[in-house]
């Protein structure tokens, strides 16, 4: 993977921030605490404007056009600006990093452009990892107060997608008020994957039992993740089932 | 290309039917759980495992774009070693070619080894209608042909049973006596396959690898029953797929490496055979006639199509083992030979995607088949080309090509996303409940999908960009 940060000794502390879709009006909380999060770093956070989605959801359900339509102007907004692009959403962000240049394969031309703005996303968890380096461990005193169980949801983009396993769990285990619980099948898909949700809801329904089941087992008091899509499945699904796990972005957790 | 047959359900039915099911999930998950933990200890003890899966793949690859000549080559090294090769276009010439086979050589009871490819081409009927017996002699396909079933998994073709089901089918089928001990189950078989074996002249095999250096058909086992195939009876026909080839035998030997560690989580099968023809002299052991049967059936077509990566599978089926959407519905709601991921993308290019265009979408996309795959196959990838195909060539619902149209048409329009998003929240507070819709019937389509198995939240009253720019006019 191209590096797009500059040199660590002169980094930029200018970032855009693409909330996406789902963040913007179903999770605008988690857009929140991320820009505040970044801020608190010391990064300077710009949110391009006018921007929506990256593409995904017409590009899974294999309309090609329609996909290409909306991740075309994306792309050449994100390419107007400058420096990394962080996204507090795995999915959306492998899909600007992986999907674009399967969905622009026939456009060379385009490709470039694609490449360019691929080259300076970054999730936001693994950016903060990478520009602020993997987080101290957690002072050894014993908290007085409990700790919040906290189960940790890799979504499937993110680890497997973009390979980031390990950023989003050593930022939360730093943290003294958080105890980090397993789970059960923990990198088994929670049954989300976009239209196939409403499309093939007696699969995803069947996926999303599991994944309820293993969370409650798990004795969480709070399910963590950072992706749109999951959280708004694991939330809708625990909601239904009756169960009191509170979904939360990660950098809510983290603000 | 062929559409399913008639008699099978609608997919929606099918995995209704298999989501419902406790006893198909109790058994699933008792065997899979134990084949991941089983593969992941056989990799670790693989030196430099991703080179040898590397290298695995480019031998696949090697063959995919080379095809037209490595088969010429396998057929002459084939022919050399005193193989007689035969070509089939599909599923009918292939039955014609085992009965033209076994006529000639006055054959009438058949033992066959496990072979995904026999089930393809609906091998069995076709042999007994022409009157020969046949007998399947891997233990899973033995208890399936006992109860009339059909495979559901390409490695472990009773994965759909427990044990307890393997007994009270035997003894309903071979009147013994109940028991669910899998040794004693397994003498049970090993009883009546013995004399099966002895007075077989007809071995039927697949073949997991048709080597082109030296001309020779490459099988794994772990019963001994495909040793006993390929040896005991006078005539082995042995069906494969084109795809089948690997260029040499140092690739084969790679190849067979990560074949057993994917699928068995196995270092190596039991039994690893390679069959270099028939018997030499009379004095030899081993069939006096070898024949080899390469199969296209929607291979060639699939090969100049965009999915003609799935063509480097190796059939280990690992993929269908981490599968959560596998581990859901079974390998029956498939409704074909091939189930799982690989089966997903197979399927619709061998059989064509008319009836077949809801298997890749069964799929939430989340990768685990492309990192379990031992030659490193982008299902993900496939299977989105699949859906990409579907949109472009067949009829797809008006409902959800307007969605589609809306949903481009708005998000490439932000400030009437932003009020299409508004009235959406207006919608949804009319049927809500603390910031939530729970189910209700009279959603349209996509909030009925959604609804159906989970709460639906209310779009927030201030969006991300309300905030940001609050705060930026604030400031």
């Amino acid at each position: 993977m191209a590096d797009a940060t500059p040199h660590p000794s002169n980094p930029s502390r200018r970032v855009q921030f693409f909330a996406t879709c789902l963040v913007n009006d179903f999770l605008p909380e988690a857009g929140i605490a991320s820009v505040e999060l970044l801020e608190s770093a010391g990064i300077v956070v710009e949110r391009p404007r006018g921007l929506t989605c990256c593409g995904q959801p017409a590009y899974n359900a294999g309309f090609r056009a329609e996909a290409k339509r909306v991740a075309r102007r994306t792309f050449e907004l994100l390419a107007r600006t400058e420096g990394p692009i962080v996204v507090p959403s795995g999915s959306c962000a492998d899909m600007l990093v992986h999907q674009g240049e399967e969905l622009f394969r026939d456009e060379p031309d385009f490709l470039a452009t694609v490449r360019a703005v691929a080259a300076r996303v970054r999730e936001l968890t693994q950016f903060l990892v990478e520009r602020l380096g993997a987080p101290a461990p957690r002072a050894a005193a014993a908290p007085e107060r409990p700790r919040t169980k906290v189960a940790y949801h890799p979504s499937c983009h993110l680890a497997r997608g973009l390979g980031v396993t390990k950023a989003p769990v050593d930022l939360l285990a730093a943290r003294a008020d958080f105890e980090l619980v397993p789970v059960a099948d923990a990198d088994e898909c929670c049954g989300f994957g976009g239209l196939f949700s409403v499309k093939q809801p007696a699969i995803s329904g069947a996926m999303l039992d599991r994944k309820c089941r293993a969370l409650e087992a798990s004795g969480a008091d709070v399910v963590a993740s950072c992706d749109a899509g999951c959280l708004l499945q694991l939330a809708g699904g625990m909601r239904r089932r009756g169960l009191s796990l509170r979904a939360c972005h990660v950098a809510e957790l983290l603000e | 290309m062929s559409a399913p047959e008639a008699a099978l359900p609608p997919f929606a039915e099918r995995v209704r039917a298999a989501v419902g099911d406790a006893h198909l999930h109790e058994a699933i998950d008792r065997a899979t759980g134990q084949l991941q933990a089983r593969r992941a200890a056989a990799f670790a003890s693989l030196e430099a495992a991703d080179l040898v899966r590397d290298h695995a793949r480019a031998a696949k690859l090697e063959v995919l774009a080379n095809l037209d000549t490595l088969l010429e080559q396998f057929e002459a090294n084939a022919r050399a070693n005193g193989i007689a090769v035969h070509w089939a276009r599909d599923a009918a010439e292939a039955q014609q070619l085992v009965v033209e086979i076994a006529r000639a050589a006055g054959c009438r009871r058949a033992v066959k080894a496990k072979s995904m490819v026999t089930e393809e081409i609906h091998l069995n009927p076709a042999l007994e209608a022409a009157g020969l017996r046949v007998v399947e002699t891997d233990l899973g396909e033995y208890v399936v042909q006992l109860r009339a079933d059909r495979p559901s998994h390409i490695i472990l073709p009773i994965i759909h049973l427990t044990k307890e089901d393997v007994g009270r089918t035997m003894e309903e089928r071979l009147a013994v006596p109940y028991t669910s001990v899998p040794q004693e189950l397994c003498a049970l078989a090993r009883a009546r396959l013995r004399a099966e074996f002895l007075e077989a002249d007809l071995g039927i095999s697949g073949g997991n690898f048709a080597i082109v250096e030296s001309g020779s058909i490459g099988l794994v086992s772990n019963e001994g029953n495909i040793r006993m195939v390929t040896t005991l009876p006078r005539v082995h026909v042995a069906l494969v797929g084109i795809e089948k080839l690997v260029p040499t035998l140092a690739d084969w030997e790679r190849t067979v490496q990560v074949l057993a560690r994917s699928a068995t989580g196995q270092k190596i099968t039991v039994y690893t055979t390679l069959v270099n023809g028939p018997r030499r002299s009379p004095s030899d052991e081993g069939p006096e006639q070898v024949h080899v049967i390469l199969l296209d059936h929607g291979r060639s077509a699939t090969l100049a199509g965009d999915e003609a990566e799935i063509l480097a599978c190796i059939r280990c089926g690992a993929c269908l083992n981490v599968c959560p959407v596998f581990r859901n519905i079974g390998g029956h709601a498939y409704g074909d030979t091939y189930p799982g991921p690989m089966g997903a993308v197979l399927t619709p290019s061998l059989r064509g995607l008319p009836g077949w265009e809801e298997l890749p979408q069964a799929s939430s996309l989340c990768g685990a088949c492309r990192d379990v795959c031992p030659v490193r196959i982008d299902l993900p990838r496939l299977l989105l080309s699949l859906r990409a195909k579907a949109v472009e060539r067949e009829p797809v619902a008006l409902a959800q090509r307007l969605l589609m149209k809306a949903y481009a048409f708005l998000a490439t329009r932000p400030r009437l996303l932003r009020l299409a998003m508004k009235c959406a929240r207006a919608f949804a507070l009319r049927r809500a409940r603390d910031g939530w819709v729970a189910r209700s019937p009279g959603l349209p389509g996509l909030l009925r999908g959604w609804t159906e198995q989970r709460d639906w939240k209310v779009p927030a009253a201030r969006t991300f960009d309300d905030w940001w720019e609050q705060r930026r006019g604030s400031a």
